[in-house]
């Protein structure tokens, strides 16, 4: 792990000598080590017989305990992965899609327009944010199902309408630092609030936009128990599916829980390393106005 | 302007307002009358005061539920933060492969609950099979200690970003001064760089707080309250409260109010303390 290539945007310079810095170096390494080690340990699993899966899960496949891709091509078919897959990156790309677009208008409405009434607003946005989920699951699938909203076109509602919380309270926060003057020389040069708003605000929004997409990104593909209540099995997302795997009291097939876990994984690292700026950059603004 | 944005108020507000009201205001109030009532199927509640609640504090389960998620937020926030923290010293020390370990040590977060669960359910049982012959479904410590580990796993590299952040923007004259005035390099952490780093131990604390308290994916996962719902923390004693027993509908949803006040006093300590710390800035 010693030869890596620095990168522009961050400058090393060591401030320990150097035998400090190996064994930080080599104790850094060891806990990746241990950091990976589940996911490689699930990985090796998902290519052994699901009879030698729970009894020795931390032996290397043998020729006798080796199925090649058995498990990955049985679990796929068994839980309908490449549909939930499919379902999954629907359901999040709308719902981040429209959270965003909506939110941020309606962030920018409530922030420019002082009265009482857009700051009631903006405290119910925030009082939602801290309310669990527990708290309304009940009553929301109660009304999603006499909506209608049962389905993975009306789950993007539901999404919009619980996840707007924090995200308008996060595009309020920018909104707020932004002078007026541009919005304002914008009207006076003829455009209307809506060409206003497309041209010189939400562009100005752009770095808030992605935290929120990112955050919201990652609430609704990895979310369980929402899309669960809604949608019920019918429409499975990639969480549906695997908890749908351990089903009732039988046992659970092992193979195909390896493999599934694989194929849950390998989007989410994919997609990882190639935002990783984006994600670190929007995780962290994100907690710190959260 | 004002009022030309008055008049456009609908266009750019009505769509999250009305998928606010649905998800979110009308839900919200609707379960805190229900929390009064007893009903099945919501259509037939019936108000019958506060026998909702009494009937839940009586609840073994809920007690149980509550002690365990206590403790579990307890232990879960020390380990995670003391963890992290460390971490985080390390990577700013400068060393070569800094940004890789920075990759790896994040990544689990971005990992769905559901699936932690199930990653180590195999790793835990594979270890207490090994070592002491049973699995998780033996004894609820481990189950609770399995819990304590997924979450570190899972959060450490989360609070480690924002302590990094916290530590560069650290003025690296103060701790040459420190150093020039002959402080030893603990001396130099305990006196300047953690009070200076104290805006992000506020947030990390209150994040891994309510993180731990809420947790239900990884719970459901890991042990799905096994053995005997021992290890089932509030949300999923909630959870198990409204779909697992037909009558107790109502007691859920008062198990659920109380949740919420205590996840909302919480949050409204953050608020309070952060507050008093950006006035202190």
């Amino acid at each position: 792990m010693a030869k890596k290539k620095k990168t522009s945007n961050e400058v090393e310079t060591p401030q320990v000598s150097k035998t400090q810095g190996i064994i930080i170096g080599v104790v850094l390494t060891i806990l990746s080590i241990l950091f990976l080690a589940p996911i490689v340990i699930v990985l090796i699993n998902s290519f052994k017989s699901k009879l030698y899966i729970s009894s020795e899960p931390f032996k290397l496949p043998t020729a006798e305990t080796f199925v090649g891709l058995t498990n990955y091509t049985d679990g796929a078919v068994k839980i309908g992965f490449f549909q939930s897959f499919g379902w999954s990156l629907f359901i999040t790309v709308f719902a981040v899609g429209v959270i965003v677009l909506f939110t941020a208008m309606t962030a920018w409405v409530i922030t420019r327009i002082k009265s009482k009434f857009t700051s009631l607003l903006y405290y119910f946005f925030v009082f939602a944010m801290i309310v669990p989920f527990q708290m309304v699951m009940f009553t929301m699938t109660f009304i999603a199902n006499r909506l209608h909203l049962d389905n993975p076109i009306g789950i993007i509602v539901i999404y919009l309408g619980f996840g707007s919380g924090l995200s308008v309270f996060m595009f309020s926060g920018f909104v707020k630092a932004v002078p007026v003057a541009m919005e304002e020389a914008a009207m006076i040069d003829g455009c209307n609030p809506i060409q206003t708003f497309f041209n010189i605000v939400f562009p100005m929004l752009k770095p808030t936009a992605i935290t929120v997409a990112i955050l919201n990104a990652m609430w609704v593909w990895n979310d369980y128990l929402l899309p669960y209540l809604i949608l019920g099995t019918e429409y499975k997302t990639i969480p549906i599916a695997i908890q749908y795997l351990r089903g009732g009291y039988g046992s659970v097939d092992m193979g195909a829980m390896m493999a599934m876990l694989v194929l849950a994984i390998v989007p989410i690292i994919i997609f990882y390393l190639t935002c990783q700026k984006y994600i670190i950059k929007g995780v962290v603004a994100g907690a710190v106005k959260g | 302007m004002q009022k030309a944005l008055k008049k456009y108020f609908p266009i750019f507000a009505l769509p999250t307002l009305i998928a606010f009201i649905i998800a979110f205001v009308v839900p919200f109030f609707m379960g805190i009358y229900l929390s009064f009532c007893k009903f099945r199927t919501v259509t037939d509640a019936t108000l019958i005061g506060f026998e909702n609640y009494t009937k839940a504090f009586a609840n073994k389960d809920f007690l149980n539920a509550l002690i365990f998620t206590v403790k579990f937020t307890v232990v879960a926030v020390i380990t995670i933060n003391v963890l992290s923290f460390l971490l985080a010293l390390l990577l700013t020390k400068g060393i070569k492969g800094t940004n890789i370990f920075r990759t790896v040590f994040f990544m689990p977060n971005l990992i769905g609950g559901i699936v932690l669960g199930y990653i180590w359910q195999l790793i835990i049982n594979g270890i207490l099979l090994k070592v002491v012959g049973a699995d998780l479904t033996y004894d609820a410590n481990y189950g609770f200690w399995g819990l304590v580990i997924l979450m570190n796993w899972q959060q450490i590299g989360y609070m480690m970003i924002i302590y990094v952040a916290g530590i560069q923007n650290v003025p690296p004259e103060l701790i040459e001064a420190a150093k020039i005035d002959g402080a030893t390099s603990w001396q130099t952490l305990k006196s300047v760089t953690i009070p200076m780093v104290m805006s992000s131990f506020t947030i990390c604390l209150f994040l891994t707080l309510t993180n731990s308290f809420k947790l239900f994916d990884q719970n459901l996962a890991l042990t799905a309250g096994l053995p005997a719902r021992k290890t089932a923390m509030l949300a999923l004693d909630i959870y198990n409260t409204f779909y697992g027993r037909t009558g107790w509908e109502g007691v859920g949803q008062a198990k659920a109010v109380v949740f919420f006040l205590i996840v909302a006093v919480i949050s409204l300590t953050q608020l309070v303390v952060t507050r008093s710390k950006e006035v202190e800035n």
